[in-house]
């Protein structure tokens, strides 16, 4: 479980986030949604630590992650894996080393053990014989799913996913969001994961929190997420033709 | 603009401090910086090669045409040629070489990784990533570019003596002559130094601008010229402090 308190943050004078609090829960697939440019991103970045709040608190089963000491912040650091947008692989190494790395840095297990791991994660999310393949001669979708196998291989506890399915088409983006859900469940982790797709958001909502130029608008899931009287929130969920005709209809 | 400019000074100073801060173990970095040595060899070897080569040539040939009065011995020419390689041609011209080629790459390599967030899954991975992908590429510099003057040094040495002697300028006898005759070791010495001094500024210089790159490929590109640009300035305003305080 991951919870924060009042978090803000600023730009250059530029206010991004304006107090945002919340529960992202354990065993579920936690959703931030809402409009490109309202902060998603900057919110995920504060969290995972990539960004320092300039108030407020993040706290990973109640261990305050943002006013911790180092060894505390290597220890939680640990239990994190991140699917960046673009997948983030490195580019000079093959999907196995790019697999293998966290194991490599966080940890001092031999070599074949390390590998074993690797091919194990490797084959969760669906991709063998590509193991000596470089991030380049990968497909979109098989790139995120490599960053997948990256950031659960050394066990983690949280997974952080930003726009898992952008730049995918919509069979792969589903296919993603559900192995995210599946690896969610079958470890027990907490996983949150921003997005602005509502495809997404149907698929596997089952907790949202509902971001509007820094301010947190709405909290729910999937099933009401259509019936408020939130207008921003109504723009946001009817802006495609299918869902106003599902509505109207 | 001033304050742009200390801005980033200040800003470079801090970077460099970082590299030096939660670092990860000694096995890690050594084979970091065995990979950046292997890389900027094979980066740069052919083209400091045929530049040092040509650059011995021409001055051999420009030194023999300007002293044609037959008071002075031709030796002084392999002498003059010899000088201006040791003391700024190899390790001066051959910086400029270096950064267009060295440094261009590692603003570029560095920039890519930032705008493809690579930079940020080694943060989030608590890896210190200034200190993970800079160190290497700097120690590797300081350990690789003074090699590459010592290459060039002698190339174009050789370059002057294949034009000296195939042209018939001079005899093989005076070349080597004008070589030694008045030799003076801490030119070697001076030209070492500037070089580490080169390859430090030229590759901390390049990854701070690239490790700070902001935007998409356009801004890639622009990091490149720009630690390419920059870089060269450092160099020859290093170039002229050293010769100030050691010579
Ligand atoms: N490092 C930064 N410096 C300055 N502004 C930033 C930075 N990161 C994000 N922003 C600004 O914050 C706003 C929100 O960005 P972001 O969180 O990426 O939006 P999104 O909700 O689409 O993920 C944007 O206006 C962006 O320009
Ligand atoms: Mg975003």
């Amino acid at each position: 479980m991951i919870e924060i308190e009042n978090i803000q943050k600023s730009f250059d004078d530029k206010s991004i986030l304006k107090g945002i609090s919340g529960v992202f829960e354990k065993g579920k697939t936690n959703l931030i949604i809402g409009a490109s440019g309202t902060g998603k991103s900057v919110l995920l970045k504060n969290i995972v630590g990539l960004v320092k709040p300039d108030v407020g608190v993040v706290k990973y089963s109640n261990r305050d992650f943002t006013n911790a000491n180092r060894d505390l912040k290597t220890e939680i650091r640990r239990e994190i894996g991140m699917l960046f947008q673009g997948g983030a692989l490195f580019d000079s190494k093959t999907v196995e080393q790019n697999v293998m790395f966290p194991l490599d840095v966080l940890t001092t297990a031999p070599v074949d053990e390390k590998l074993d791991r690797a091919n194990f994660c490797l084959k969760r999310v669906g991709l063998e014989n590509t193991n000596n393949k470089m991030p380049s001669e990968l497909s979109g979708g098989m790139k995120k799913r490599v960053g997948i196998a990256r950031a659960i291989v050394n066990n983690s506890q949280y997974l952080f996913c930003d726009e898992p399915n952008s730049g995918l088409d919509p069979q792969t983006s589903i296919l993603i969001d559900n192995l995210i859900k599946e690896i969610t469940l079958e470890y027990n982790i907490t996983t949150v994961v921003v997005t602005h797709d509502m495809n997404s958001v149907m698929e596997i909502g089952e907790k949202i929190m509902f971001l509007f130029e820094g301010h947190k608008l709405w909290e729910g899931n999937n099933s009401d997420i259509a019936k408020t009287d939130i207008k921003e929130l109504n723009d946001f969920v009817f802006a495609n033709r299918m869902m106003r005709n599902l509505r109207d209809s | 603009m001033q304050l742009a400019f200390i801005h980033n000074l200040g800003k470079y100073f801090v970077f460099m401090g970082s590299l030096f801060t939660n670092r990860e173990s000694f096995k890690t970095y050594f084979k970091l910086t065995i990979d950046e040595c292997v890389l900027i060899g094979v980066n740069s070897i052919v083209l400091v090669s045929i530049v040092a080569t040509f650059m011995g040539a021409v001055t051999t040939l420009q030194t023999a045409y300007n002293l044609v009065s037959p008071f002075i011995p031709d030796y002084v020419i392999s002498l003059v040629v010899r000088d201006m390689t040791v003391l700024e041609l190899a390790p001066t011209i051959i910086a400029v070489i270096y950064a267009g080629k060295v440094g261009s790459s590692i603003a570029g390599n560095l920039g890519t990784m930032r705008i493809t967030e690579q930079i940020d899954a080694l943060e989030v991975m608590g890896i210190n990533s200034s200190s993970y992908l800079v160190l290497p590429k700097v120690v590797a510099s300081i350990l690789m570019y003074p090699l590459l003057v010592i290459i060039a040094g002698i190339l174009s040495l050789t370059g002057g003596y294949l034009v000296g002697v195939l042209l018939n300028i001079m005899s093989p006898q005076d070349f080597i002559f004008g070589i030694r005759d008045g030799f003076n070791p801490f030119s070697i010495q001076f030209a070492l130094i500037k070089s580490v001094a080169f390859a430090f500024l030229i590759s901390s210089i390049s990854s701070y601008k690239g490790y700070y790159t902001q935007g998409g490929a356009l801004e890639v590109g622009i990091a490149s010229t720009q630690a390419v640009t920059t870089s060269v300035i450092a160099v020859l305003f290093a170039d002229y402090l050293l010769a100030q305080l050691l010579l």
